[in-house]
């Protein structure tokens, strides 16, 4: 035994890249025994593609994992398992209509006599269990307990079978009640004691610092760094997280002082006491004519569900929403539409293009929902269309009859934009607009979202990136818990945000 | 060289070319190995041959393969087409029957060749059938959020039962000649189904590329929840789909019970949905949604008649033709695969540019 090398898994130098996205850039990785390590970072950090790396599940394009002081190449899941890594994700994949005995031992049954020896394998799933402190009736169906239970199992499967030495924790708790996770927390201290190895994945900052030691921080696909959960503070993760050093004062833009000097502002909308149980507590809003509000918030704090509570995608179950002083009845994304209200949605791939779909046809997708079923915009017009939008908007295509899916993620997001300009709204609510898009289009896209400010429109931002927030927006919303905590003015002080994001007021 | 894409290769991404190609093949076999495939005639002023039969034949089913391909091209499936055809049948059967009303019935009623109805009203009441049928499954599909399979399943089965319910459990014998006509009339020597479905294709062609619902079909079918965040209805326009599809699969059972003087509500219509997924799936329509076309359908429920026909005229025995139907399923999910599509396209490069190079 080398007393030495308590490192358990040293992941170096890891790039990804995906057609039009570098996922991870020379990113290090380690991971010692009997250490809980917190791996944190906003969504599109990369932290999914690392763990997939890991996993066997996608192949890193360069770099090297060391394992047990062994090189080796992660070539499928089957096979990282096999090597005693083991992953268990937030939803749990295991069969809910089997037995907990049965999900345990799955294709590890003991066997007597040619057929499965139930006796023997629900004596050792009780006792795998026991283990965990779980005591429960192993004959019973999985899906009969709580989620809190299944992931139990799950880890009880990873550590019997497969003999984890790495426990990969895919955001365990967040469907999890506090007393849960508390008692996932016990767990997790217990197998750290053995000697195993967790990489603990959460977007909950306080539980990164009930349980983790170490903790690493990736930030648009690059390492930020890795530190001692106890040496760093916690508003420091923040910022690290959100790209921001304390010290960091740098000048707002000058396209938005000339917007400031805009005096009277007209309102465009007003949400008053609106609220949504179980996704945003009531809010206030109002968004204003030539105004770029910034939306502020961590991962989980509400950021989506506003923006689809202000565009209809979610009715509302209390307060209400005014559209130029006119109450909307009816939450849907066509009423929205009609009434010159848009959303350039978080999920560009899921919720915004239509990837089969040219760009003629993705740009006109929304004028064309406005217009009905039978006033169909004539070919001339959609190209008349397209080809202002191309140029306006300098999409990179060598024809408007290009698939949408063979497009950069930065174009794409311009053919989103244009699907939407098209039907020259009022109000432009924006979610992650530059997320995962590279540096050049991401100036171009805030530059443009300035530009639409100062032609009137009233432009609601919402950013995972602080510096990308405070940088174009005159005013900046905060919010947290899934709360609108507070407002503040576009020149505000960033350590006050941040401390405001972090809850410590 | 302003057409940057070669005329060739441009012809061979066409999604027509496969499903010509294929028909193209067939027709090949039967002007080599059965020449006598191709005699036409004319007979009592109307034309007559093989030909002329796969177009009469393939009627019903390049009907239902419309109704089928938008369907598909949302994303869904509908599996109740047979039974719709059953039900429409069956409803124009009844209706006819000159007994409907009075209390007394004898056979001597029964048989004459009359009705109290009017043809119009019958065949309106056909098509609402249809188009009812359709208005079912489309709301259990886009307001019950029930998969497709599974929700027209339903009417699949219990489709077969309403029509026999419609006619009392029987299988009822058509005697009114009217009626005749739509399964085997003549205008102008050519049977009136190749009207009928010439008017219904021509209608699609023009709601689906003339008004905005063929972009929506295809925009729900790629990706429902974009199309949704973009203002569109993905609800109504599912709806649509399967209720076009109904009243497709209507006017089908009308001319399927005409053609056969009767209606059977256990055997009109059988095994239609299956003809009409593989018609489509032939025209090259993807069974997960997105880019359609009507005429490949249209062509795909053509090659199936003509393989069938041709089967028939090789005297291959009725109980083989369904082996030989696999056969024809079979080469054509293998056409279809990546696989054989990127070894074709390979092989069509390489002679390309053989082609270019002797240029």
């Amino acid at each position: 035994m080398t007393i030495t090398n308590d490192i358990l898994l040293a992941m170096n130098g890891i790039t990804k890249t995906f057609p039009g996205v570098i996922a991870l850039e020379t990113v290090d990785f380690s991971l010692k025994r009997g250490e809980i390590h917190a791996l944190v970072g906003e969504n599109g950090a990369g932290k999914s593609t690392l763990i997939k790396i890991l996993t066997g599940v996608e192949h890193p394009d360069s770099g090297t994992i060391e394992y047990d002081g062994k090189l080796i190449q992660v070539r499928s899941p089957q096979y990282s398992q096999e090597i005693g890594i083991s992953t268990v994700y937030q939803e749990v994949n295991l069969c809910t209509n089997i037995s907990v005995a049965e999900n345990i031992m799955l294709g590890y049954e003991p066997h007597r006599f040619g057929s499965i020896d139930k006796k023997k394998m629900n004596a050792f799933a009780t006792q795998a269990l026991k283990k965990l402190d779980v005591q429960i009736d192993v004959t019973q169906p999985l899906g009969n307990y709580s989620v809190a239970i299944q992931q139990m199992v799950a880890i009880a499967r990873s550590l019997e079978i497969a003999s984890a030495k790495i426990l990969i924790l895919d955001e365990p708790t967040s469907s999890l009640d506090v007393h849960e996770a508390g008692r996932l927390f016990e767990v997790m201290l217990k197998l750290k004691s053995e000697g195993i190895g967790i990489i603990f994945i959460t977007h909950f900052i306080d539980q990164v610092y009930q349980v983790s030691d170490r903790i690493t921080v990736l930030r648009n696909g690059k390492l930020v760094g890795t530190y001692a959960t106890a040496s760093l503070p916690r508003v420091e993760l923040i910022a690290k997280m959100l790209g921001r050093t304390i010290t960091d004062l740098d000048q707002v833009s000058k396209a938005k002082l000339t917007g400031e000097k805009v005096e009277s502002r007209e309102s465009m909308l007003e949400a008053k006491g609106l609220g949504l149980a179980g996704a945003l507590d009531a809010f206030d809003l109002e968004l204003n004519a030539n105004e770029v509000v910034g939306i502020a918030g961590l991962l989980g704090s509400g950021r989506t569900e506003m923006a689809n509570l202000l565009f209809g995608i979610d009715t509302p179950d209390t307060g209400s929403l005014k559209v130029k002083g006119k109450k909307i009845d009816r939450f849907s994304p066509l009423e929205s539409l009609e009434n010159g209200i848009a959303l350039c949605p978080e999920d560009r791939k899921d919720e915004g293009v239509v990837g089969d779909l040219t760009i003629r046809e993705n740009i006109i997708l929304a004028l064309q929902a406005r217009y009905g079923w039978f006033k169909y915009i004539s070919i001339q017009k959609q190209n008349e269309i397209t080809q202002k939008y191309i140029q306006l908007l300098g999409i990179t295509t060598p024809s408007s009859e290009q698939l949408v899916k063979n497009l950069s993620g930065g174009n794409q997001q311009k053919v989103i934009l244009a699907r939407w300009l098209a039907t020259n709204p009022q109000v432009l609510i924006l979610d992650e607009p530059t997320r995962g898009i590279d540096v050049g289009a991401k100036a171009e896209i805030q530059r443009l979202v300035l530009k639409l400010a100062e032609e009137g429109k009233s432009i609601a931002f919402i950013s995972s990136e602080l510096e990308e927030v405070m940088r174009i927006s005159h005013r900046i919303v905060v919010l947290r818990d899934r709360k609108k905590v507070a407002e503040f003015p576009g020149d505000v002080n960033d350590q006050t945000i941040i401390q405001t994001m972090a809850g410590n007021s | 060289m302003k057409n940057q894409i070669p005329l060739l290769k441009r012809i061979r991404e066409s999604r027509l070319f496969w499903p010509l190609v294929a028909l193209f093949l067939i027709l090949l076999t039967d002007a080599i190995f059965a020449p006598g495939f191709f005699k036409m005639g004319i007979l009592e002023g109307h034309l007559y041959g093989n030909l002329v039969d796969v177009f009469n034949n393939s009627a019903p089913l390049m009907l239902v393969a419309l109704g089928m391909t938008l369907v598909i091209a949302t994303g869904g499936v509908d599996l109740s087409v047979g039974a719709v055809i059953a039900i429409s049948a069956a409803m124009g059967a009844v209706l006819i029957n000159p007994a409907l009303g009075y209390k007394l019935i004898t056979n001597d009623i029964l048989t004459k060749d009359i009705t109290n109805t009017p043809l119009w009203l019958i065949v309106v009441a056909d098509l609402a059938a249809g188009t009812l049928c359709g208005l079912w499954n489309g709301f259990l599909v886009s307001r019950g959020k029930i998969q497709p399979m599974v929700a027209t399943l339903i009417l699949m089965v219990a489709g077969r039962g309403i029509a026999q319910l419609i006619t009392n459990g029987q299988i009822m014998t058509i005697y009114y000649t009217p009626y005749f006509y739509f399964g085997n009339g003549f205008i102008f020597g050519l049977p009136v189904a190749i009207y009928i479905v010439a008017i219904v294709f021509v209608i699609a062609s023009i709601l689906v590329r003339k008004t905005s619902i063929g972009l929506f079909i295809e925009s729900v079918g790629i990706n429902a929840k974009s199309t949704y965040y973009s203002g569109i209805s993905e609800k109504n326009v599912k709806l649509f789909a399967y209720v076009f599809c109904g009243f497709c699969s209507a006017i089908a059972g009308l001319i399927l019970s005409s053609y056969v003087h009767s209606a059977d509500g256990n055997n009109n219509g059988l095994n239609y949905e299956l003809d009409a997924i593989l018609a489509v799936v032939i025209g090259g329509t993807l069974m997960r949604g997105g880019r359609f076309s009507l005429l490949a359908s249209v062509i795909g429920a053509l090659i199936i008649w003509t393989f069938t026909i041709t089967m028939y005229t090789f005297g291959v025995p009725a109980n083989a033709l369904l082996a030989g139907r696999a056969v024809l399923v079979l080469v054509v999910i293998l056409l279809y695969s990546d696989y054989a599509r990127r070894l074709l396209n390979k092989i069509f490069e390489r002679k390309g540019s053989q082609h270019g190079t002797a240029i």
